[in-house]
């Protein structure tokens, strides 16, 4: 039985997606509770998945029984467990928060709401844990489709601008596609680990780097990477919160653990960094990501808007980490992408506690939150110094690992624009902590009198669980770092960098 | 010159999946119409299939399908004759994908109409700026 | 030496943070005062219960939690932590009791958060004392940083948000744009972080890294006030008096000074610096400093504004004593953190006082302030004969220590420096008394009689000065300390 445990992360949520749209046309309020039960089951096998992997090493799950190169195969490593339990822990603590939100920006059809919730959470997933690399564009489509309905279903400009995503979206699939295509021709097989078998063995043609071009730009699409990130804020900005305080934080993540995940494990290092020689201006488009994601955040008036804004500053470092080719510089990107999932849950949940209350999310209008809504604020501003990368916070060992492999590959640009982008980011958070902390409240923003409260407990406690566990996170940076991102890396790079 | 019109003519499924892809493309990027932009994105979307069927195709070959798969004895068989069929199967997957893009983006434009009376892209922007959001 | 493992330390520094929930809750405000005491007592009581062990040659070492590969989350207690430690935990007692009588004889607004965020800025206060290695203490400054803006802005007006600007400004931007990558840079050259006598960059680095690394981090621990690093704190004194008192004379900045300390012995280490010839560079880099502030001083009207350049001059001292790197000068420039402590939060009490009971802020005001406030202003004196460093007053001894410091390292120009400086501190201070006690008031200024301040805004001050006379005559329980602390250093 407990073999089949990672057959249940993706097909629990899978089956109760489908579900969950039934059980809409029973009762309302089943959805919400068939969409909490599947979350918990995968969040509880994703944590068993990851304690069997550091016991007893990889596991290749066989879907059907049917063994690879043929059959699809699933392969779970320290790399993928840790991201599932990521993606488990995002999911059902935003499925919590939300649950009000959810009720009131999907009131008369909460049954599609969670059903795409849960086909996104499998796809991503999906993505995680598969060996295949059809399959994995399959899943990132599921998970894609699933994230443009959930965006576009809020008011105002959001269709128009989930539009847009989809457009971009569906080149950069399109793109992956088409390199999986060069990538089969010259090896003959999709199976993650045969290619990775087969690769080094056929000779080196122009093939094989236009597949891995193409792969590339086709994630880079998808993991809005400057200046492929023109879809990011507005998709984000006008997406209902429910769905934005889930999607913000996973999709540009899992995009990069795919980057990762193809580069060290289906190419491998030999080739993508040795033969390709594109490390370098990677890293230095990550600088210009980086710092232009930092400057265009500081022109937002709108807090979510410059969230979305610091998620593609964010998206560079763990770019140029990676591409920075080197031990520090990758144990930064692989523990960022965990950081940083959690620090953008924490800020747009606090952001959808803010908004639910003020109905708004102007600068103008947040006078005064602090006054009115401590708690939520208090887990603003951790995730806030988070992001900035202020100790004890998790941010900090993240951005740690980055600068010091910056140091280590010579890449002297990339720390600076760290640098630089924390300390925009401290400009950034302190321009909104100001307005709320020192301005007066002001009434007229609020329609009908409304009178501004703390947010309601049951999304105030997952707001502050996840703000606390940032600095958790942070205290327990180290043991990450040697019992799961440490194996991960080595795993790809045996023969070191 | 010869080599260069063999080239072109040697791999000609290769330029057609190219010329597909630009005028995807072109369409997404250049027309203002929303649908039209649809379009050009499934296009797009072909072109990769096509791509993927192309290059099962062998000359000479079948389909593959093994008529006396077990019984077949004496003379064994030559993967040679038979197309590959893995693409074929993918891409039958893939054509899934782009139908159900396909519909997700008309759903999406269905709102968008809804929400603005108008398909056309730079009408849609102007109503925005003004800020005048003939909502539903 | 042994290296005792004990919880003490982690428990003087969680003692205050354990008391916020308790602040929180609490609705009375006589409740929350008691609970701050208790908290100060009891912290006080933990830190001086360390004293012995570390006298006899201990040190107290806890490890929290491993960070990064050869470092970890440390705190170790030695004897200059443990000074510093002593003198930041003692005040609070004292500052606790001014709070109160400074908050209500003002009726200041939103009480409890002040007196939360006070509790965790002494907490981080004393966790920097307490850290085993430069990763930990800027775990610390950090929290100390963030802990204190809300005590900065705490009248939340347009003058504070632009003071807390300023504050965030050179705080943040020093250590996260100059301690940080600076912090990295030595973990790679040195493969850790630990505070070592004797420095863990020797023989590893050369001079102009090494000179680069210095500089980024003596100015990027902009708390420590080092022209031209230095304008935040006058910009900070909008603050309530109390936090200018314990924070801005005390805790903040001296963690500023304790850092660069810090860096001086136990991460560059004597033997390197002197090898290089940095020991001039930074005497030269503290001399500005002192006699640069020192002139901008006589030039204030606003009384805590001409404090605040007083202190950034005196501590620019401890970091002369540290530069000299003689047995003489380090002592001088440790007992300094005790002596002018004591001195300055004596001179703040008084200014806060003095605006409580008269609403005075500026200088030019206190026109015959002595006879209707003698008292005060007799405290006021004794701090000002102290920071000056006259005798009977425990800034003497530092003083006496540090000039000799400048003999031993034979830096002839430091040793005129110091006394230009105090003559300056003279020529900006005695003014003030002369002013309040032999100047004749204008006819309007006092045509109701000034009350003295309330009891709990007196007793501090009177407290602390009477604690600067006792420091002339009998300054062993800080100068054992800094002997055993400097001979650890230059022995290592």
């Amino acid at each position: 039985m407990t073999s089949q445990i990672p057959a249940l992360i993706i097909v629990v949520p899978l089956l109760v997606s489908l579900v969950v749209s039934l059980a809409a046309w029973i009762r309302q309020s089943l959805c919400y509770a068939a969409a909490l039960c599947a979350m918990l089951v995968a969040w509880i096998s994703a944590i068993l998945v990851m304690g069997r992997v550091i016991n007893q090493g990889v596991i290749t799950y066989r879907m059907a029984g049917w063994a690879p190169p043929w059959g699809i195969s699933w392969h779970i490593d320290h790399f993928n467990a840790i991201i599932l339990i990521l993606i488990a822990t995002v999911a059902l603590i935003n499925l919590i928060a939300t649950r009000s939100t959810a009720a009131r920006e999907f009131e008369d059809r909460p049954g599609v709401f969670y059903a795409l919730y849960l086909l996104f959470v499998t796809g991503l997933m999906g993505i995680v844990i598969t060996g295949d690399i059809f399959n994995l564009y399959v899943l990132l489509e599921i998970a894609s489709l699933s994230g443009y309905a959930l965006l576009g279903m809020g008011s105002g400009r959001a269709a128009v601008s989930s539009l847009s995503y989809l457009f971009i979206g569906t080149i950069g699939a399109s793109l992956y596609l088409f390199g999986a295509g060069y990538l089969y021709i010259a090896t003959g097989s999709l199976n993650m680990a045969d290619i990775a078998a087969i690769l080094p063995t056929i000779e080196q043609t122009g093939v094989i780097q236009v597949s891995f071009i193409l792969c590339l730009i086709g994630l880079f699409m998808k993991m809005a990477f400057f200046p492929l990130h023109t879809w990011l804020p507005n998709a984000y900005t006008h997406a209902p919160n429910s769905s934005a305080s889930l999607i913000a934080p996973l999709t540009t993540k899992v995009m990069i653990y795919v980057m990762i995940r193809i580069v060290l494990f289906v190419y491998q290092p030999e080739f993508a960094f040795a033969e390709m020689d594109i490390d370098r201006v990677i890293v230095w488009l990550a600088v210009i990501a980086i710092l232009a994601g930092s400057m265009l955040a500081w022109k937002q008036e709108r807090l979510k808007r410059m969230l979305a804004y610091i998620i593609v500053a964010e998206v560079g470092y763990m770019v140029g980490g990676f591409w920075l080719g080197n031990t520090a510089g990758m144990t930064g990107a692989v523990l960022h992408i965990l950081n940083d999932a959690m620090m953008t849950l924490c800020l747009f949940l606090a952001a959808g506690a803010v908004i639910s209350r003020v109905q708004t999310d102007a600068f103008g209008a947040l006078q005064g939150v602090f006054t009115k809504m401590p708690f939520s604020m208090i887990a603003f501003v951790a995730g806030a110094l988070s992001i900035i990368g202020v100790p004890p916070t998790c941010g900090f060992f993240s951005k740690w690992y980055l600068i010091s492999g910056g140091m280590e590959a010579g890449h002297y640009a990339f720390v600076a624009a760290l640098i630089i982008s924390s300390l925009v980011n401290v400009l950034l958070f302190f321009r909104v902590i100001e307005i709320g902390y020192f301005e007066p409240f002001d009434s007229h923003h609020h329609k009908n009198g409304q009178t501004v409260r703390e947010a309601p407990l049951d999304m105030l406690v997952p707001l502050l669980v996840t703000a606390g566990l940032l600095i958790v996170m942070g205290f327990y940076a180290n043991t990450l770092v040697t019992w799961i991102v440490k194996p991960a890396i080595s795993a790809a790079t045996m023969g070191g960098l | 010159m010869e080599e260069l019109a063999a080239v072109f003519v040697a791999r000609y499924n290769y330029w057609g999946v190219i010329i597909l892809m630009g005028i995807g493309l072109y369409a997404m990027i250049a027309k203002t119409n929303m649908v039209k932009k649809i379009i050009g994105m499934n296009i797009f979307q072909t072109a990769i299939i096509l791509f993927y069927i192309s290059t099962a195709a062998k000359y000479g070959a079948s389909i593959p399908i093994i008529a006396h798969g077990h019984g077949a004895q004496g003379h064994g068989i030559r993967a040679a004759d038979y197309m590959n069929p893995l693409p074929h199967v993918l891409m039958l997957t893939a054509i899934v994908v782009s139908v159900a893009t396909l519909g997700v983006a008309l759903a999406l434009a269905v709102r968008v109409y809804w929400n603005y009376d108008s398909l056309e892209e730079d009408e849609i922007l102007n109503q925005i700026k003004a800020g005048q959001l003939n909502r539903k | 030496m042994i290296a005792v493992v004990s919880a003490k330390p982690l428990i003087a520094v969680l003692v205050s943070l354990a008391v916020i929930p308790v602040l929180i809750s609490a609705r009375k405000p006589n409740v929350r005062e008691t609970w701050t005491f208790a908290a100060a007592l009891i912290k006080f009581g933990i830190i001086a219960s360390m004293v012995p062990a570390i006298l006899a040659g201990h040190t107290l070492e806890f490890t929290i939690a491993p960070l990064f590969a050869g470092i970890a989350f440390k705190l170790k207690v030695d004897a200059f932590g443990l000074l510093f430690a002593l003198v930041a935990s003692f005040l609070w007692i004292v500052t606790s009791a001014y709070s109160i009588g400074y908050m209500r004889g003002l009726d200041e607004h939103s009480q409890t958060r002040y007196f939360c965020f006070f509790a965790a800025a002494l907490s981080a206060t004393i966790g920097v004392a307490f850290s085993a290695n430069l990763l930990t203490l800027y775990i610390f400054y950090e929290m100390l940083s963030l802990s204190t803006y809300p005590l900065v802005t705490h009248h939340q007006d347009r003058e504070a948000r632009s003071s807390g600007r300023k504050y965030l400004f050179y705080i943040m931007g020093g250590s996260i744009g100059l301690v940080l990558p600076a912090m990295i840079a030595i973990y790679l050259i040195a493969g850790n972080l630990d505070f070592a006598a004797g420095g863990i960059l020797a023989g590893s680095i050369g001079a102009l890294p090494a000179a680069a690394l210095l500089l980024m981090l003596v100015f990027g621990f902009s708390k420590a006030g080092i022209m031209p690093v230095h304008a935040w704190l006058p910009a900070a004194m909008v603050a309530p008096t109390p936090v200018s008192a314990l924070l801005h004379a005390v805790a903040v900045v001296k963690v500023g000074v304790f850092s660069v300390f810090r860096i001086i012995t136990d991460i560059f280490g004597p033997g390197m610096l002197l090898n290089f010839g940095f020991d001039t560079l930074l005497c030269i880099i503290a001399a500005v400093t002192i006699l640069g502030s020192s002139l901008i001083a006589l030039s204030q009207d606003n009384l805590k504004r001409r404090l605040a350049f007083s202190t950034i001059g005196q501590l620019s001292y401890i970091i002369l004593g540290a530069a000299l790197l003689t047995q003489s000068g380090m002592a001088g420039g440790m007992l300094h953190i005790a002596m002018h402590a004591f001195g300055k939060i004596t001179l703040f009490f008084c200014a806060g006082a003095i605006m409580v009971a008269a609403g005075i802020k500026n200088i030019s005001e206190m026109k015959g302030l002595g006879l209707q406030m003698p008292v005060t202003m007799g405290a006021f004196f004794v701090g000002a004969l102290s920071v000056i460093g006259l005798p009977p007053c425990g800034g003497f001894i530092s003083k006496w220590y540090l000039a000799i410091g400048t003999i031993e390292a034979e830096q002839f120009l430091m040793l005129a420096v110091l006394l230009a400086s105090s003559l300056l501190n003279a020529a900006y201070f005695l003014p003030i008394v002369y002013r309040a006690f032999f100047c004749n008031p204008d006819e309007t200024m006092f045509e109701h009689r000034i009350k003295e301040a309330p009891g709990w805004c007196l007793a501090p001050p009177v407290a602390t000065a009477a604690i600067s006379v006792i420091l002339f005559f009998y300054p062993q329980p800080f100068f054992n300390l800094s002997q055993l602390a400097v001979s650890r250093i230059l022995g290592g």
